[in-house]
């Protein structure tokens, strides 16, 4: 079998990201692993937020929904209901998916609707010039914290870890190949899967430096994927950064509990109104 | 049928919550309704599980419609000692109070009757809670109803528990030998009536129709956040789901439930969420959403008294404003409110219908008297559904989502669609969904979007409006107070009723031709006349007189039929 040209999900844009821009690693990763898993741009639906990390979107000839900061989830959680049958892959930053979005991972995770969630994890608000996130280093000093951030760093492993998520990885975009193939794991997983990708904000916040020095591949440490101690343990590390998949488990979909609505699903179905008659039974 | 045949009766179930109060009510109500009794049911209760104080009022028209609760009723059973005492002062002349013999009050009184309700339920053998069902009973033997037809009313509610229903249909009969002693003065006439045929007509809440009325127009997705008076349609909606073979959901909040719907929407389901007004609090931002992606969206707002969780079980029109205006920018909206269950049904159909045909949100703003009353409705008719612009043609390459067209609705394809692709953003842009700040674009976009109005405000002008009556002087009034304003008619001629069923795009023609040369006179349940404040925008018109109440209760016909019989007196 040979792969699909990865050019066929260029829209032919040329995005507005800043040069050395870590998202553009993560827009690369992503056309070469659904182009090797030779997914149709028709049945892939990328969901993004706001922020910088959203253009993406403007830059993917897939189906595409730029919604609301922070609704990632949701929204692509009703897409995946109404119809099984498209990937659906969400795309948030740090500030979309763990400040105003935070409500809806825990849930996504431990749902296991069959979605998949890139976050563009800079450590900073990029577009909005450069305030603190959740996941901004203690003593960093924004535009919002001149004095330093005075929060401690959220963890999102973790959180998703502790949130019963099936899937969890982190990438980083300096590792193009890596993360294409971290990508390519999440879309085959069946459930909700979680990547957390390092990449760096040149502009605001420019960490290359100190995670080129700090990453390690976990794979190449013979990590178990099925241990969830040892994947919290990994999660935990600060010394040096652990990429790759922290924990994959199989566990049975949200779809699947709705497999009564699905034949065929909600968004497929021809309009046939229900029969009021049996309907009006209980109120007579 | 003239006055003499008709009977109006007005029981009352009261007592602590969790002593079947409700149940005992829709009992007795389709009891009545299966006798051909036209049947209202209402219940007002605090937001507790148990304890606490409640009742629910069963009005029942035997040659008439029973639009509303009055303030007296002929019976009233109290299922503890201080319902009891309480109600004591809702009887009329000749009326009774029904108890069990422990809960007498300490006051002798002649109206109330003790009965040995709880004795009986230890005699056969029940749960302590069950002397309702006796209680039930009693009432039935005094107002001359049929113990066979009540009995298949309690067969047909425990459907599948044979043995609750047996227990219930003794705890019944044993109410009902006791009941036959008591005079009510109706029974006679109730005895001589020919049953209606049963099976036919319906005791139907508001939130059950509206939630109907959508099915009826192809909903296959749902998603609510608990919310009271609203979360009766989420239960009705996930006992059916199997059924119907509809998708259910409750996630963690109404903003998650809401951007389920639109990302259900943009896939290609009919959605609708369902809240009260803190849920469409948080709604808002994703109601912009919608209107900007134009996702065709059905949001059914039941309110309850605000500000914030104002009274949780309590009923008020306090949101008008609110949803006609909600989220930021400029776009347009449809706002309807059904008053009875019957326009709840119709409109849900028609709700989702408009919202796909314009592809613009649209909210149907019920309220807790309506949401949690029933009424009788002798049936629901089966209603169309229409597609809207939905294209099933592939396209090659990414699709004009937002295509402009005369009529500012753009064709709609869904992901999945061989060959095409669908772009749906909800920043300003072009016609493929891309991201644009050119004036010229952005100024193209948002008068496309309005230009749905110009459709929209015609079918506003053709179903905006329902007239009852005529006469120099016309009440105004929207959503369920209508009901309240017919029952206050019932004694008073010469005056009209006007409800307003549209309220955004506002009917104005139909309106103004409505109110033309009339002493208007407007109610509403909110405290600063919302729909006054339309009136004045839309028709420079000032009312004679308001009548406005807003402390969580409905208003009573007695004391609106006074306040419009003072304005006729003072013509």
């Amino acid at each position: 079998m040979t792969a699909l040209d990865p050019a066929i999900y260029d829209t032919g844009k040329r995005p507005v990201w800043c040069p050395g821009c870590g998202n553009y690693g993560v827009l690369l990763a992503l056309r070469k692993a659904l182009a090797e898993l030779e997914l149709k741009p028709e049945n892939v639906v990328i969901v993004t937020g706001i922020g910088c990390h959203g253009r993406i979107s403007d830059y993917m000839k897939t189906n595409g929904f730029h919604t609301i900061h922070g609704r990632v989830l949701p929204l692509a959680t009703g897409i995946k209901l109404a119809n099984p049958n498209l990937t659906v892959i969400g795309h948030s930053g740090d500030g979309d998916a763990y400040a105003i979005g935070l409500g809806h991972l825990p849930h996504a995770a431990r749902r296991n609707i069959d979605i998949k969630l890139i976050v563009h994890n800079n450590m900073v608000f990029g577009l909005t010039t450069g305030q603190v996130t959740p996941t901004t280093p203690l003593g960093v000093k924004t535009k919002s914290t001149p004095f330093g951030n005075p929060e401690h760093p959220l963890n999102p492993l973790l959180l998703a870890l502790a949130s019963g998520a099936t899937f969890v990885a982190r990438g980083f975009s300096g590792e193009v190949d890596h993360l294409k193939e971290l990508i390519k794991r999440a879309i085959l997983h069946k459930g909700f899967a979680f990547i957390d990708v390092l990449q760096p904000c040149v502009t605001f916040f420019n960490t290359y430096s100190i995670l080129r020095e700090k990453v390690y591949k976990l794979e190449e440490t013979g990590h178990d994927v099925k241990s969830l101690e040892q994947a919290f343990r990994r999660a935990m590390e600060t010394e040096r950064i652990p990429i790759g998949v922290f924990y994959e488990v199989e566990r049975p979909t949200l779809e699947e509990a709705f497999s009564h609505a699905m034949n065929p699903p909600p968004a497929l179905r021809p309009l046939s109104p229900p029969d009021l008659t049996r309907l009006l039974s209980r109120f007579r | 049928m003239p006055v003499e045949n008709v009977i109006d009766l007005g029981l009352m179930v009261a007592g602590p919550a969790g002593a079947g109060v409700f149940a005992s009510s829709l009992l007795l109500g389709k009891t009545l309704m299966r006798h051909g009794f036209s049947v209202f049911v209402t219940n007002e209760y605090p937001s507790l599980i148990r304890g606490g104080h409640q009742w629910a009022q069963v009005r029942a028209v035997f040659g008439g419609y029973s639009y509303s609760h009055r303030k007296t009723v002929d019976a009233v059973l109290a299922l503890d000692k201080f319902s009891a005492e309480v109600h004591i002062a809702d009887l009329k002349n000749g009326g009774i109070v029904v108890c069990d013999e422990g809960d007498a009050p300490t006051q002798a009184d002649p109206r109330v009757v003790a009965f040995p309700l709880r004795r009986i339920v230890k005699e056969e053998g029940g749960p302590s809670v069950a002397s309702n069902t006796v209680g039930v009973g009693v009432l039935l033997g005094a107002l001359g109803l049929r113990i066979e037809i009540a009995e298949r009313v309690i067969y047909d509610q425990f459907r599948g528990k044979k043995e609750a229903a047996e227990l219930n249909a003794r705890l019944l009969r044993r109410g009902f030998e006791l009941g036959r002693s008591l005079e009510l003065g109706v029974r006679d006439r109730v005895m001589s009536l020919k049953p209606a045929e049963e099976g036919r007509s319906l005791l139907i809440d508001g939130n059950s129709a509206v939630a109907l009325g959508a099915l009826s127009a192809g909903l296959t997705f749902f998603a609510a956040y608990p919310m009271t008076p609203a979360s009766p349609i989420l239960h009705f909606l996930a006992e059916v789901q199997r059924d119907l073979g509809i998708v259910v959901f409750q996630p963690e909040s109404e903003l998650a439930a809401i951007n389920m719907a639109i990302g259900a929407a943009y896939a290609g389901a009919r959605s609708m969420v369902a809240t009260s007004g803190g849920g469409f609090s948080l709604m808002v931002e994703a109601l912009g959403q919608a209107a900007m992606t134009e996702t065709p969206i059905l949001i059914v707002e039941v309110q309850r008294p605000g500000p914030s969780t104002g009274l949780p079980t309590h009923t008020a029109q306090g949101d008008l404003r609110f949803v006609i205006h909600a989220s930021q920018g400029e776009f347009p909206r449809v706002v309807l409110a059904p008053g009875d269950p019957y326009q709840a049904y119709v409109l849900g159909n028609v709700g989702l219908n408009l919202a796909w045909k314009y592809q613009v949100p649209v909210i149907i703003l019920s309220d807790k008297y309506l949401g949690e009353s029933y009424w009788t409705l002798k049936d629901l008719p089966q209603l169309g559904v229409e597609e809207g612009k939905v294209s099933r043609e592939s396209v090659n390459g990414t699709f004009p989502r937002y295509k402009l067209t005369e009529d500012g609705v753009s064709p709609m394809v869904f992901p999945g669609t061989p060959g095409s692709l669908v772009y749906a953003n909800t920043s300003e842009h072009d016609e493929y969904g891309f991201g644009t700040i050119d004036p010229l674009k952005v100024k193209a976009m948002q008068e496309k979007r309005f230009l749905k109005l110009r459709k929209l405000r015609e079918e506003a002008e053709r179903s905006g409006v329902e007239v009852y009556g005529d006469g120099e002087v016309l009440v105004v009034t929207w959503g369920s107070t209508k009901m309240i304003v017919l029952e206050a008619l019932r004694r008073i001629s010469g005056v009209g009723l006007l409800q307003v069923v549209w309220l955004e795009p506002f009917p104005k023609n139909k309106v103004k031709s409505a109110v033309h040369g009339k002493k208007i006179l407007v109610i509403e349940n909110n405290m600063t006349g919302q729909l006054v404040s339309l009136l004045r925008e839309h028709l420079f018109l000032e009312p004679a007189d308001v009548l406005l109440k807003y402390d969580g209760r409905q208003f009573y016909p007695e004391d609106v039929e006074a306040w419009i019989a003072s304005h006729l007196e003072a013509r």
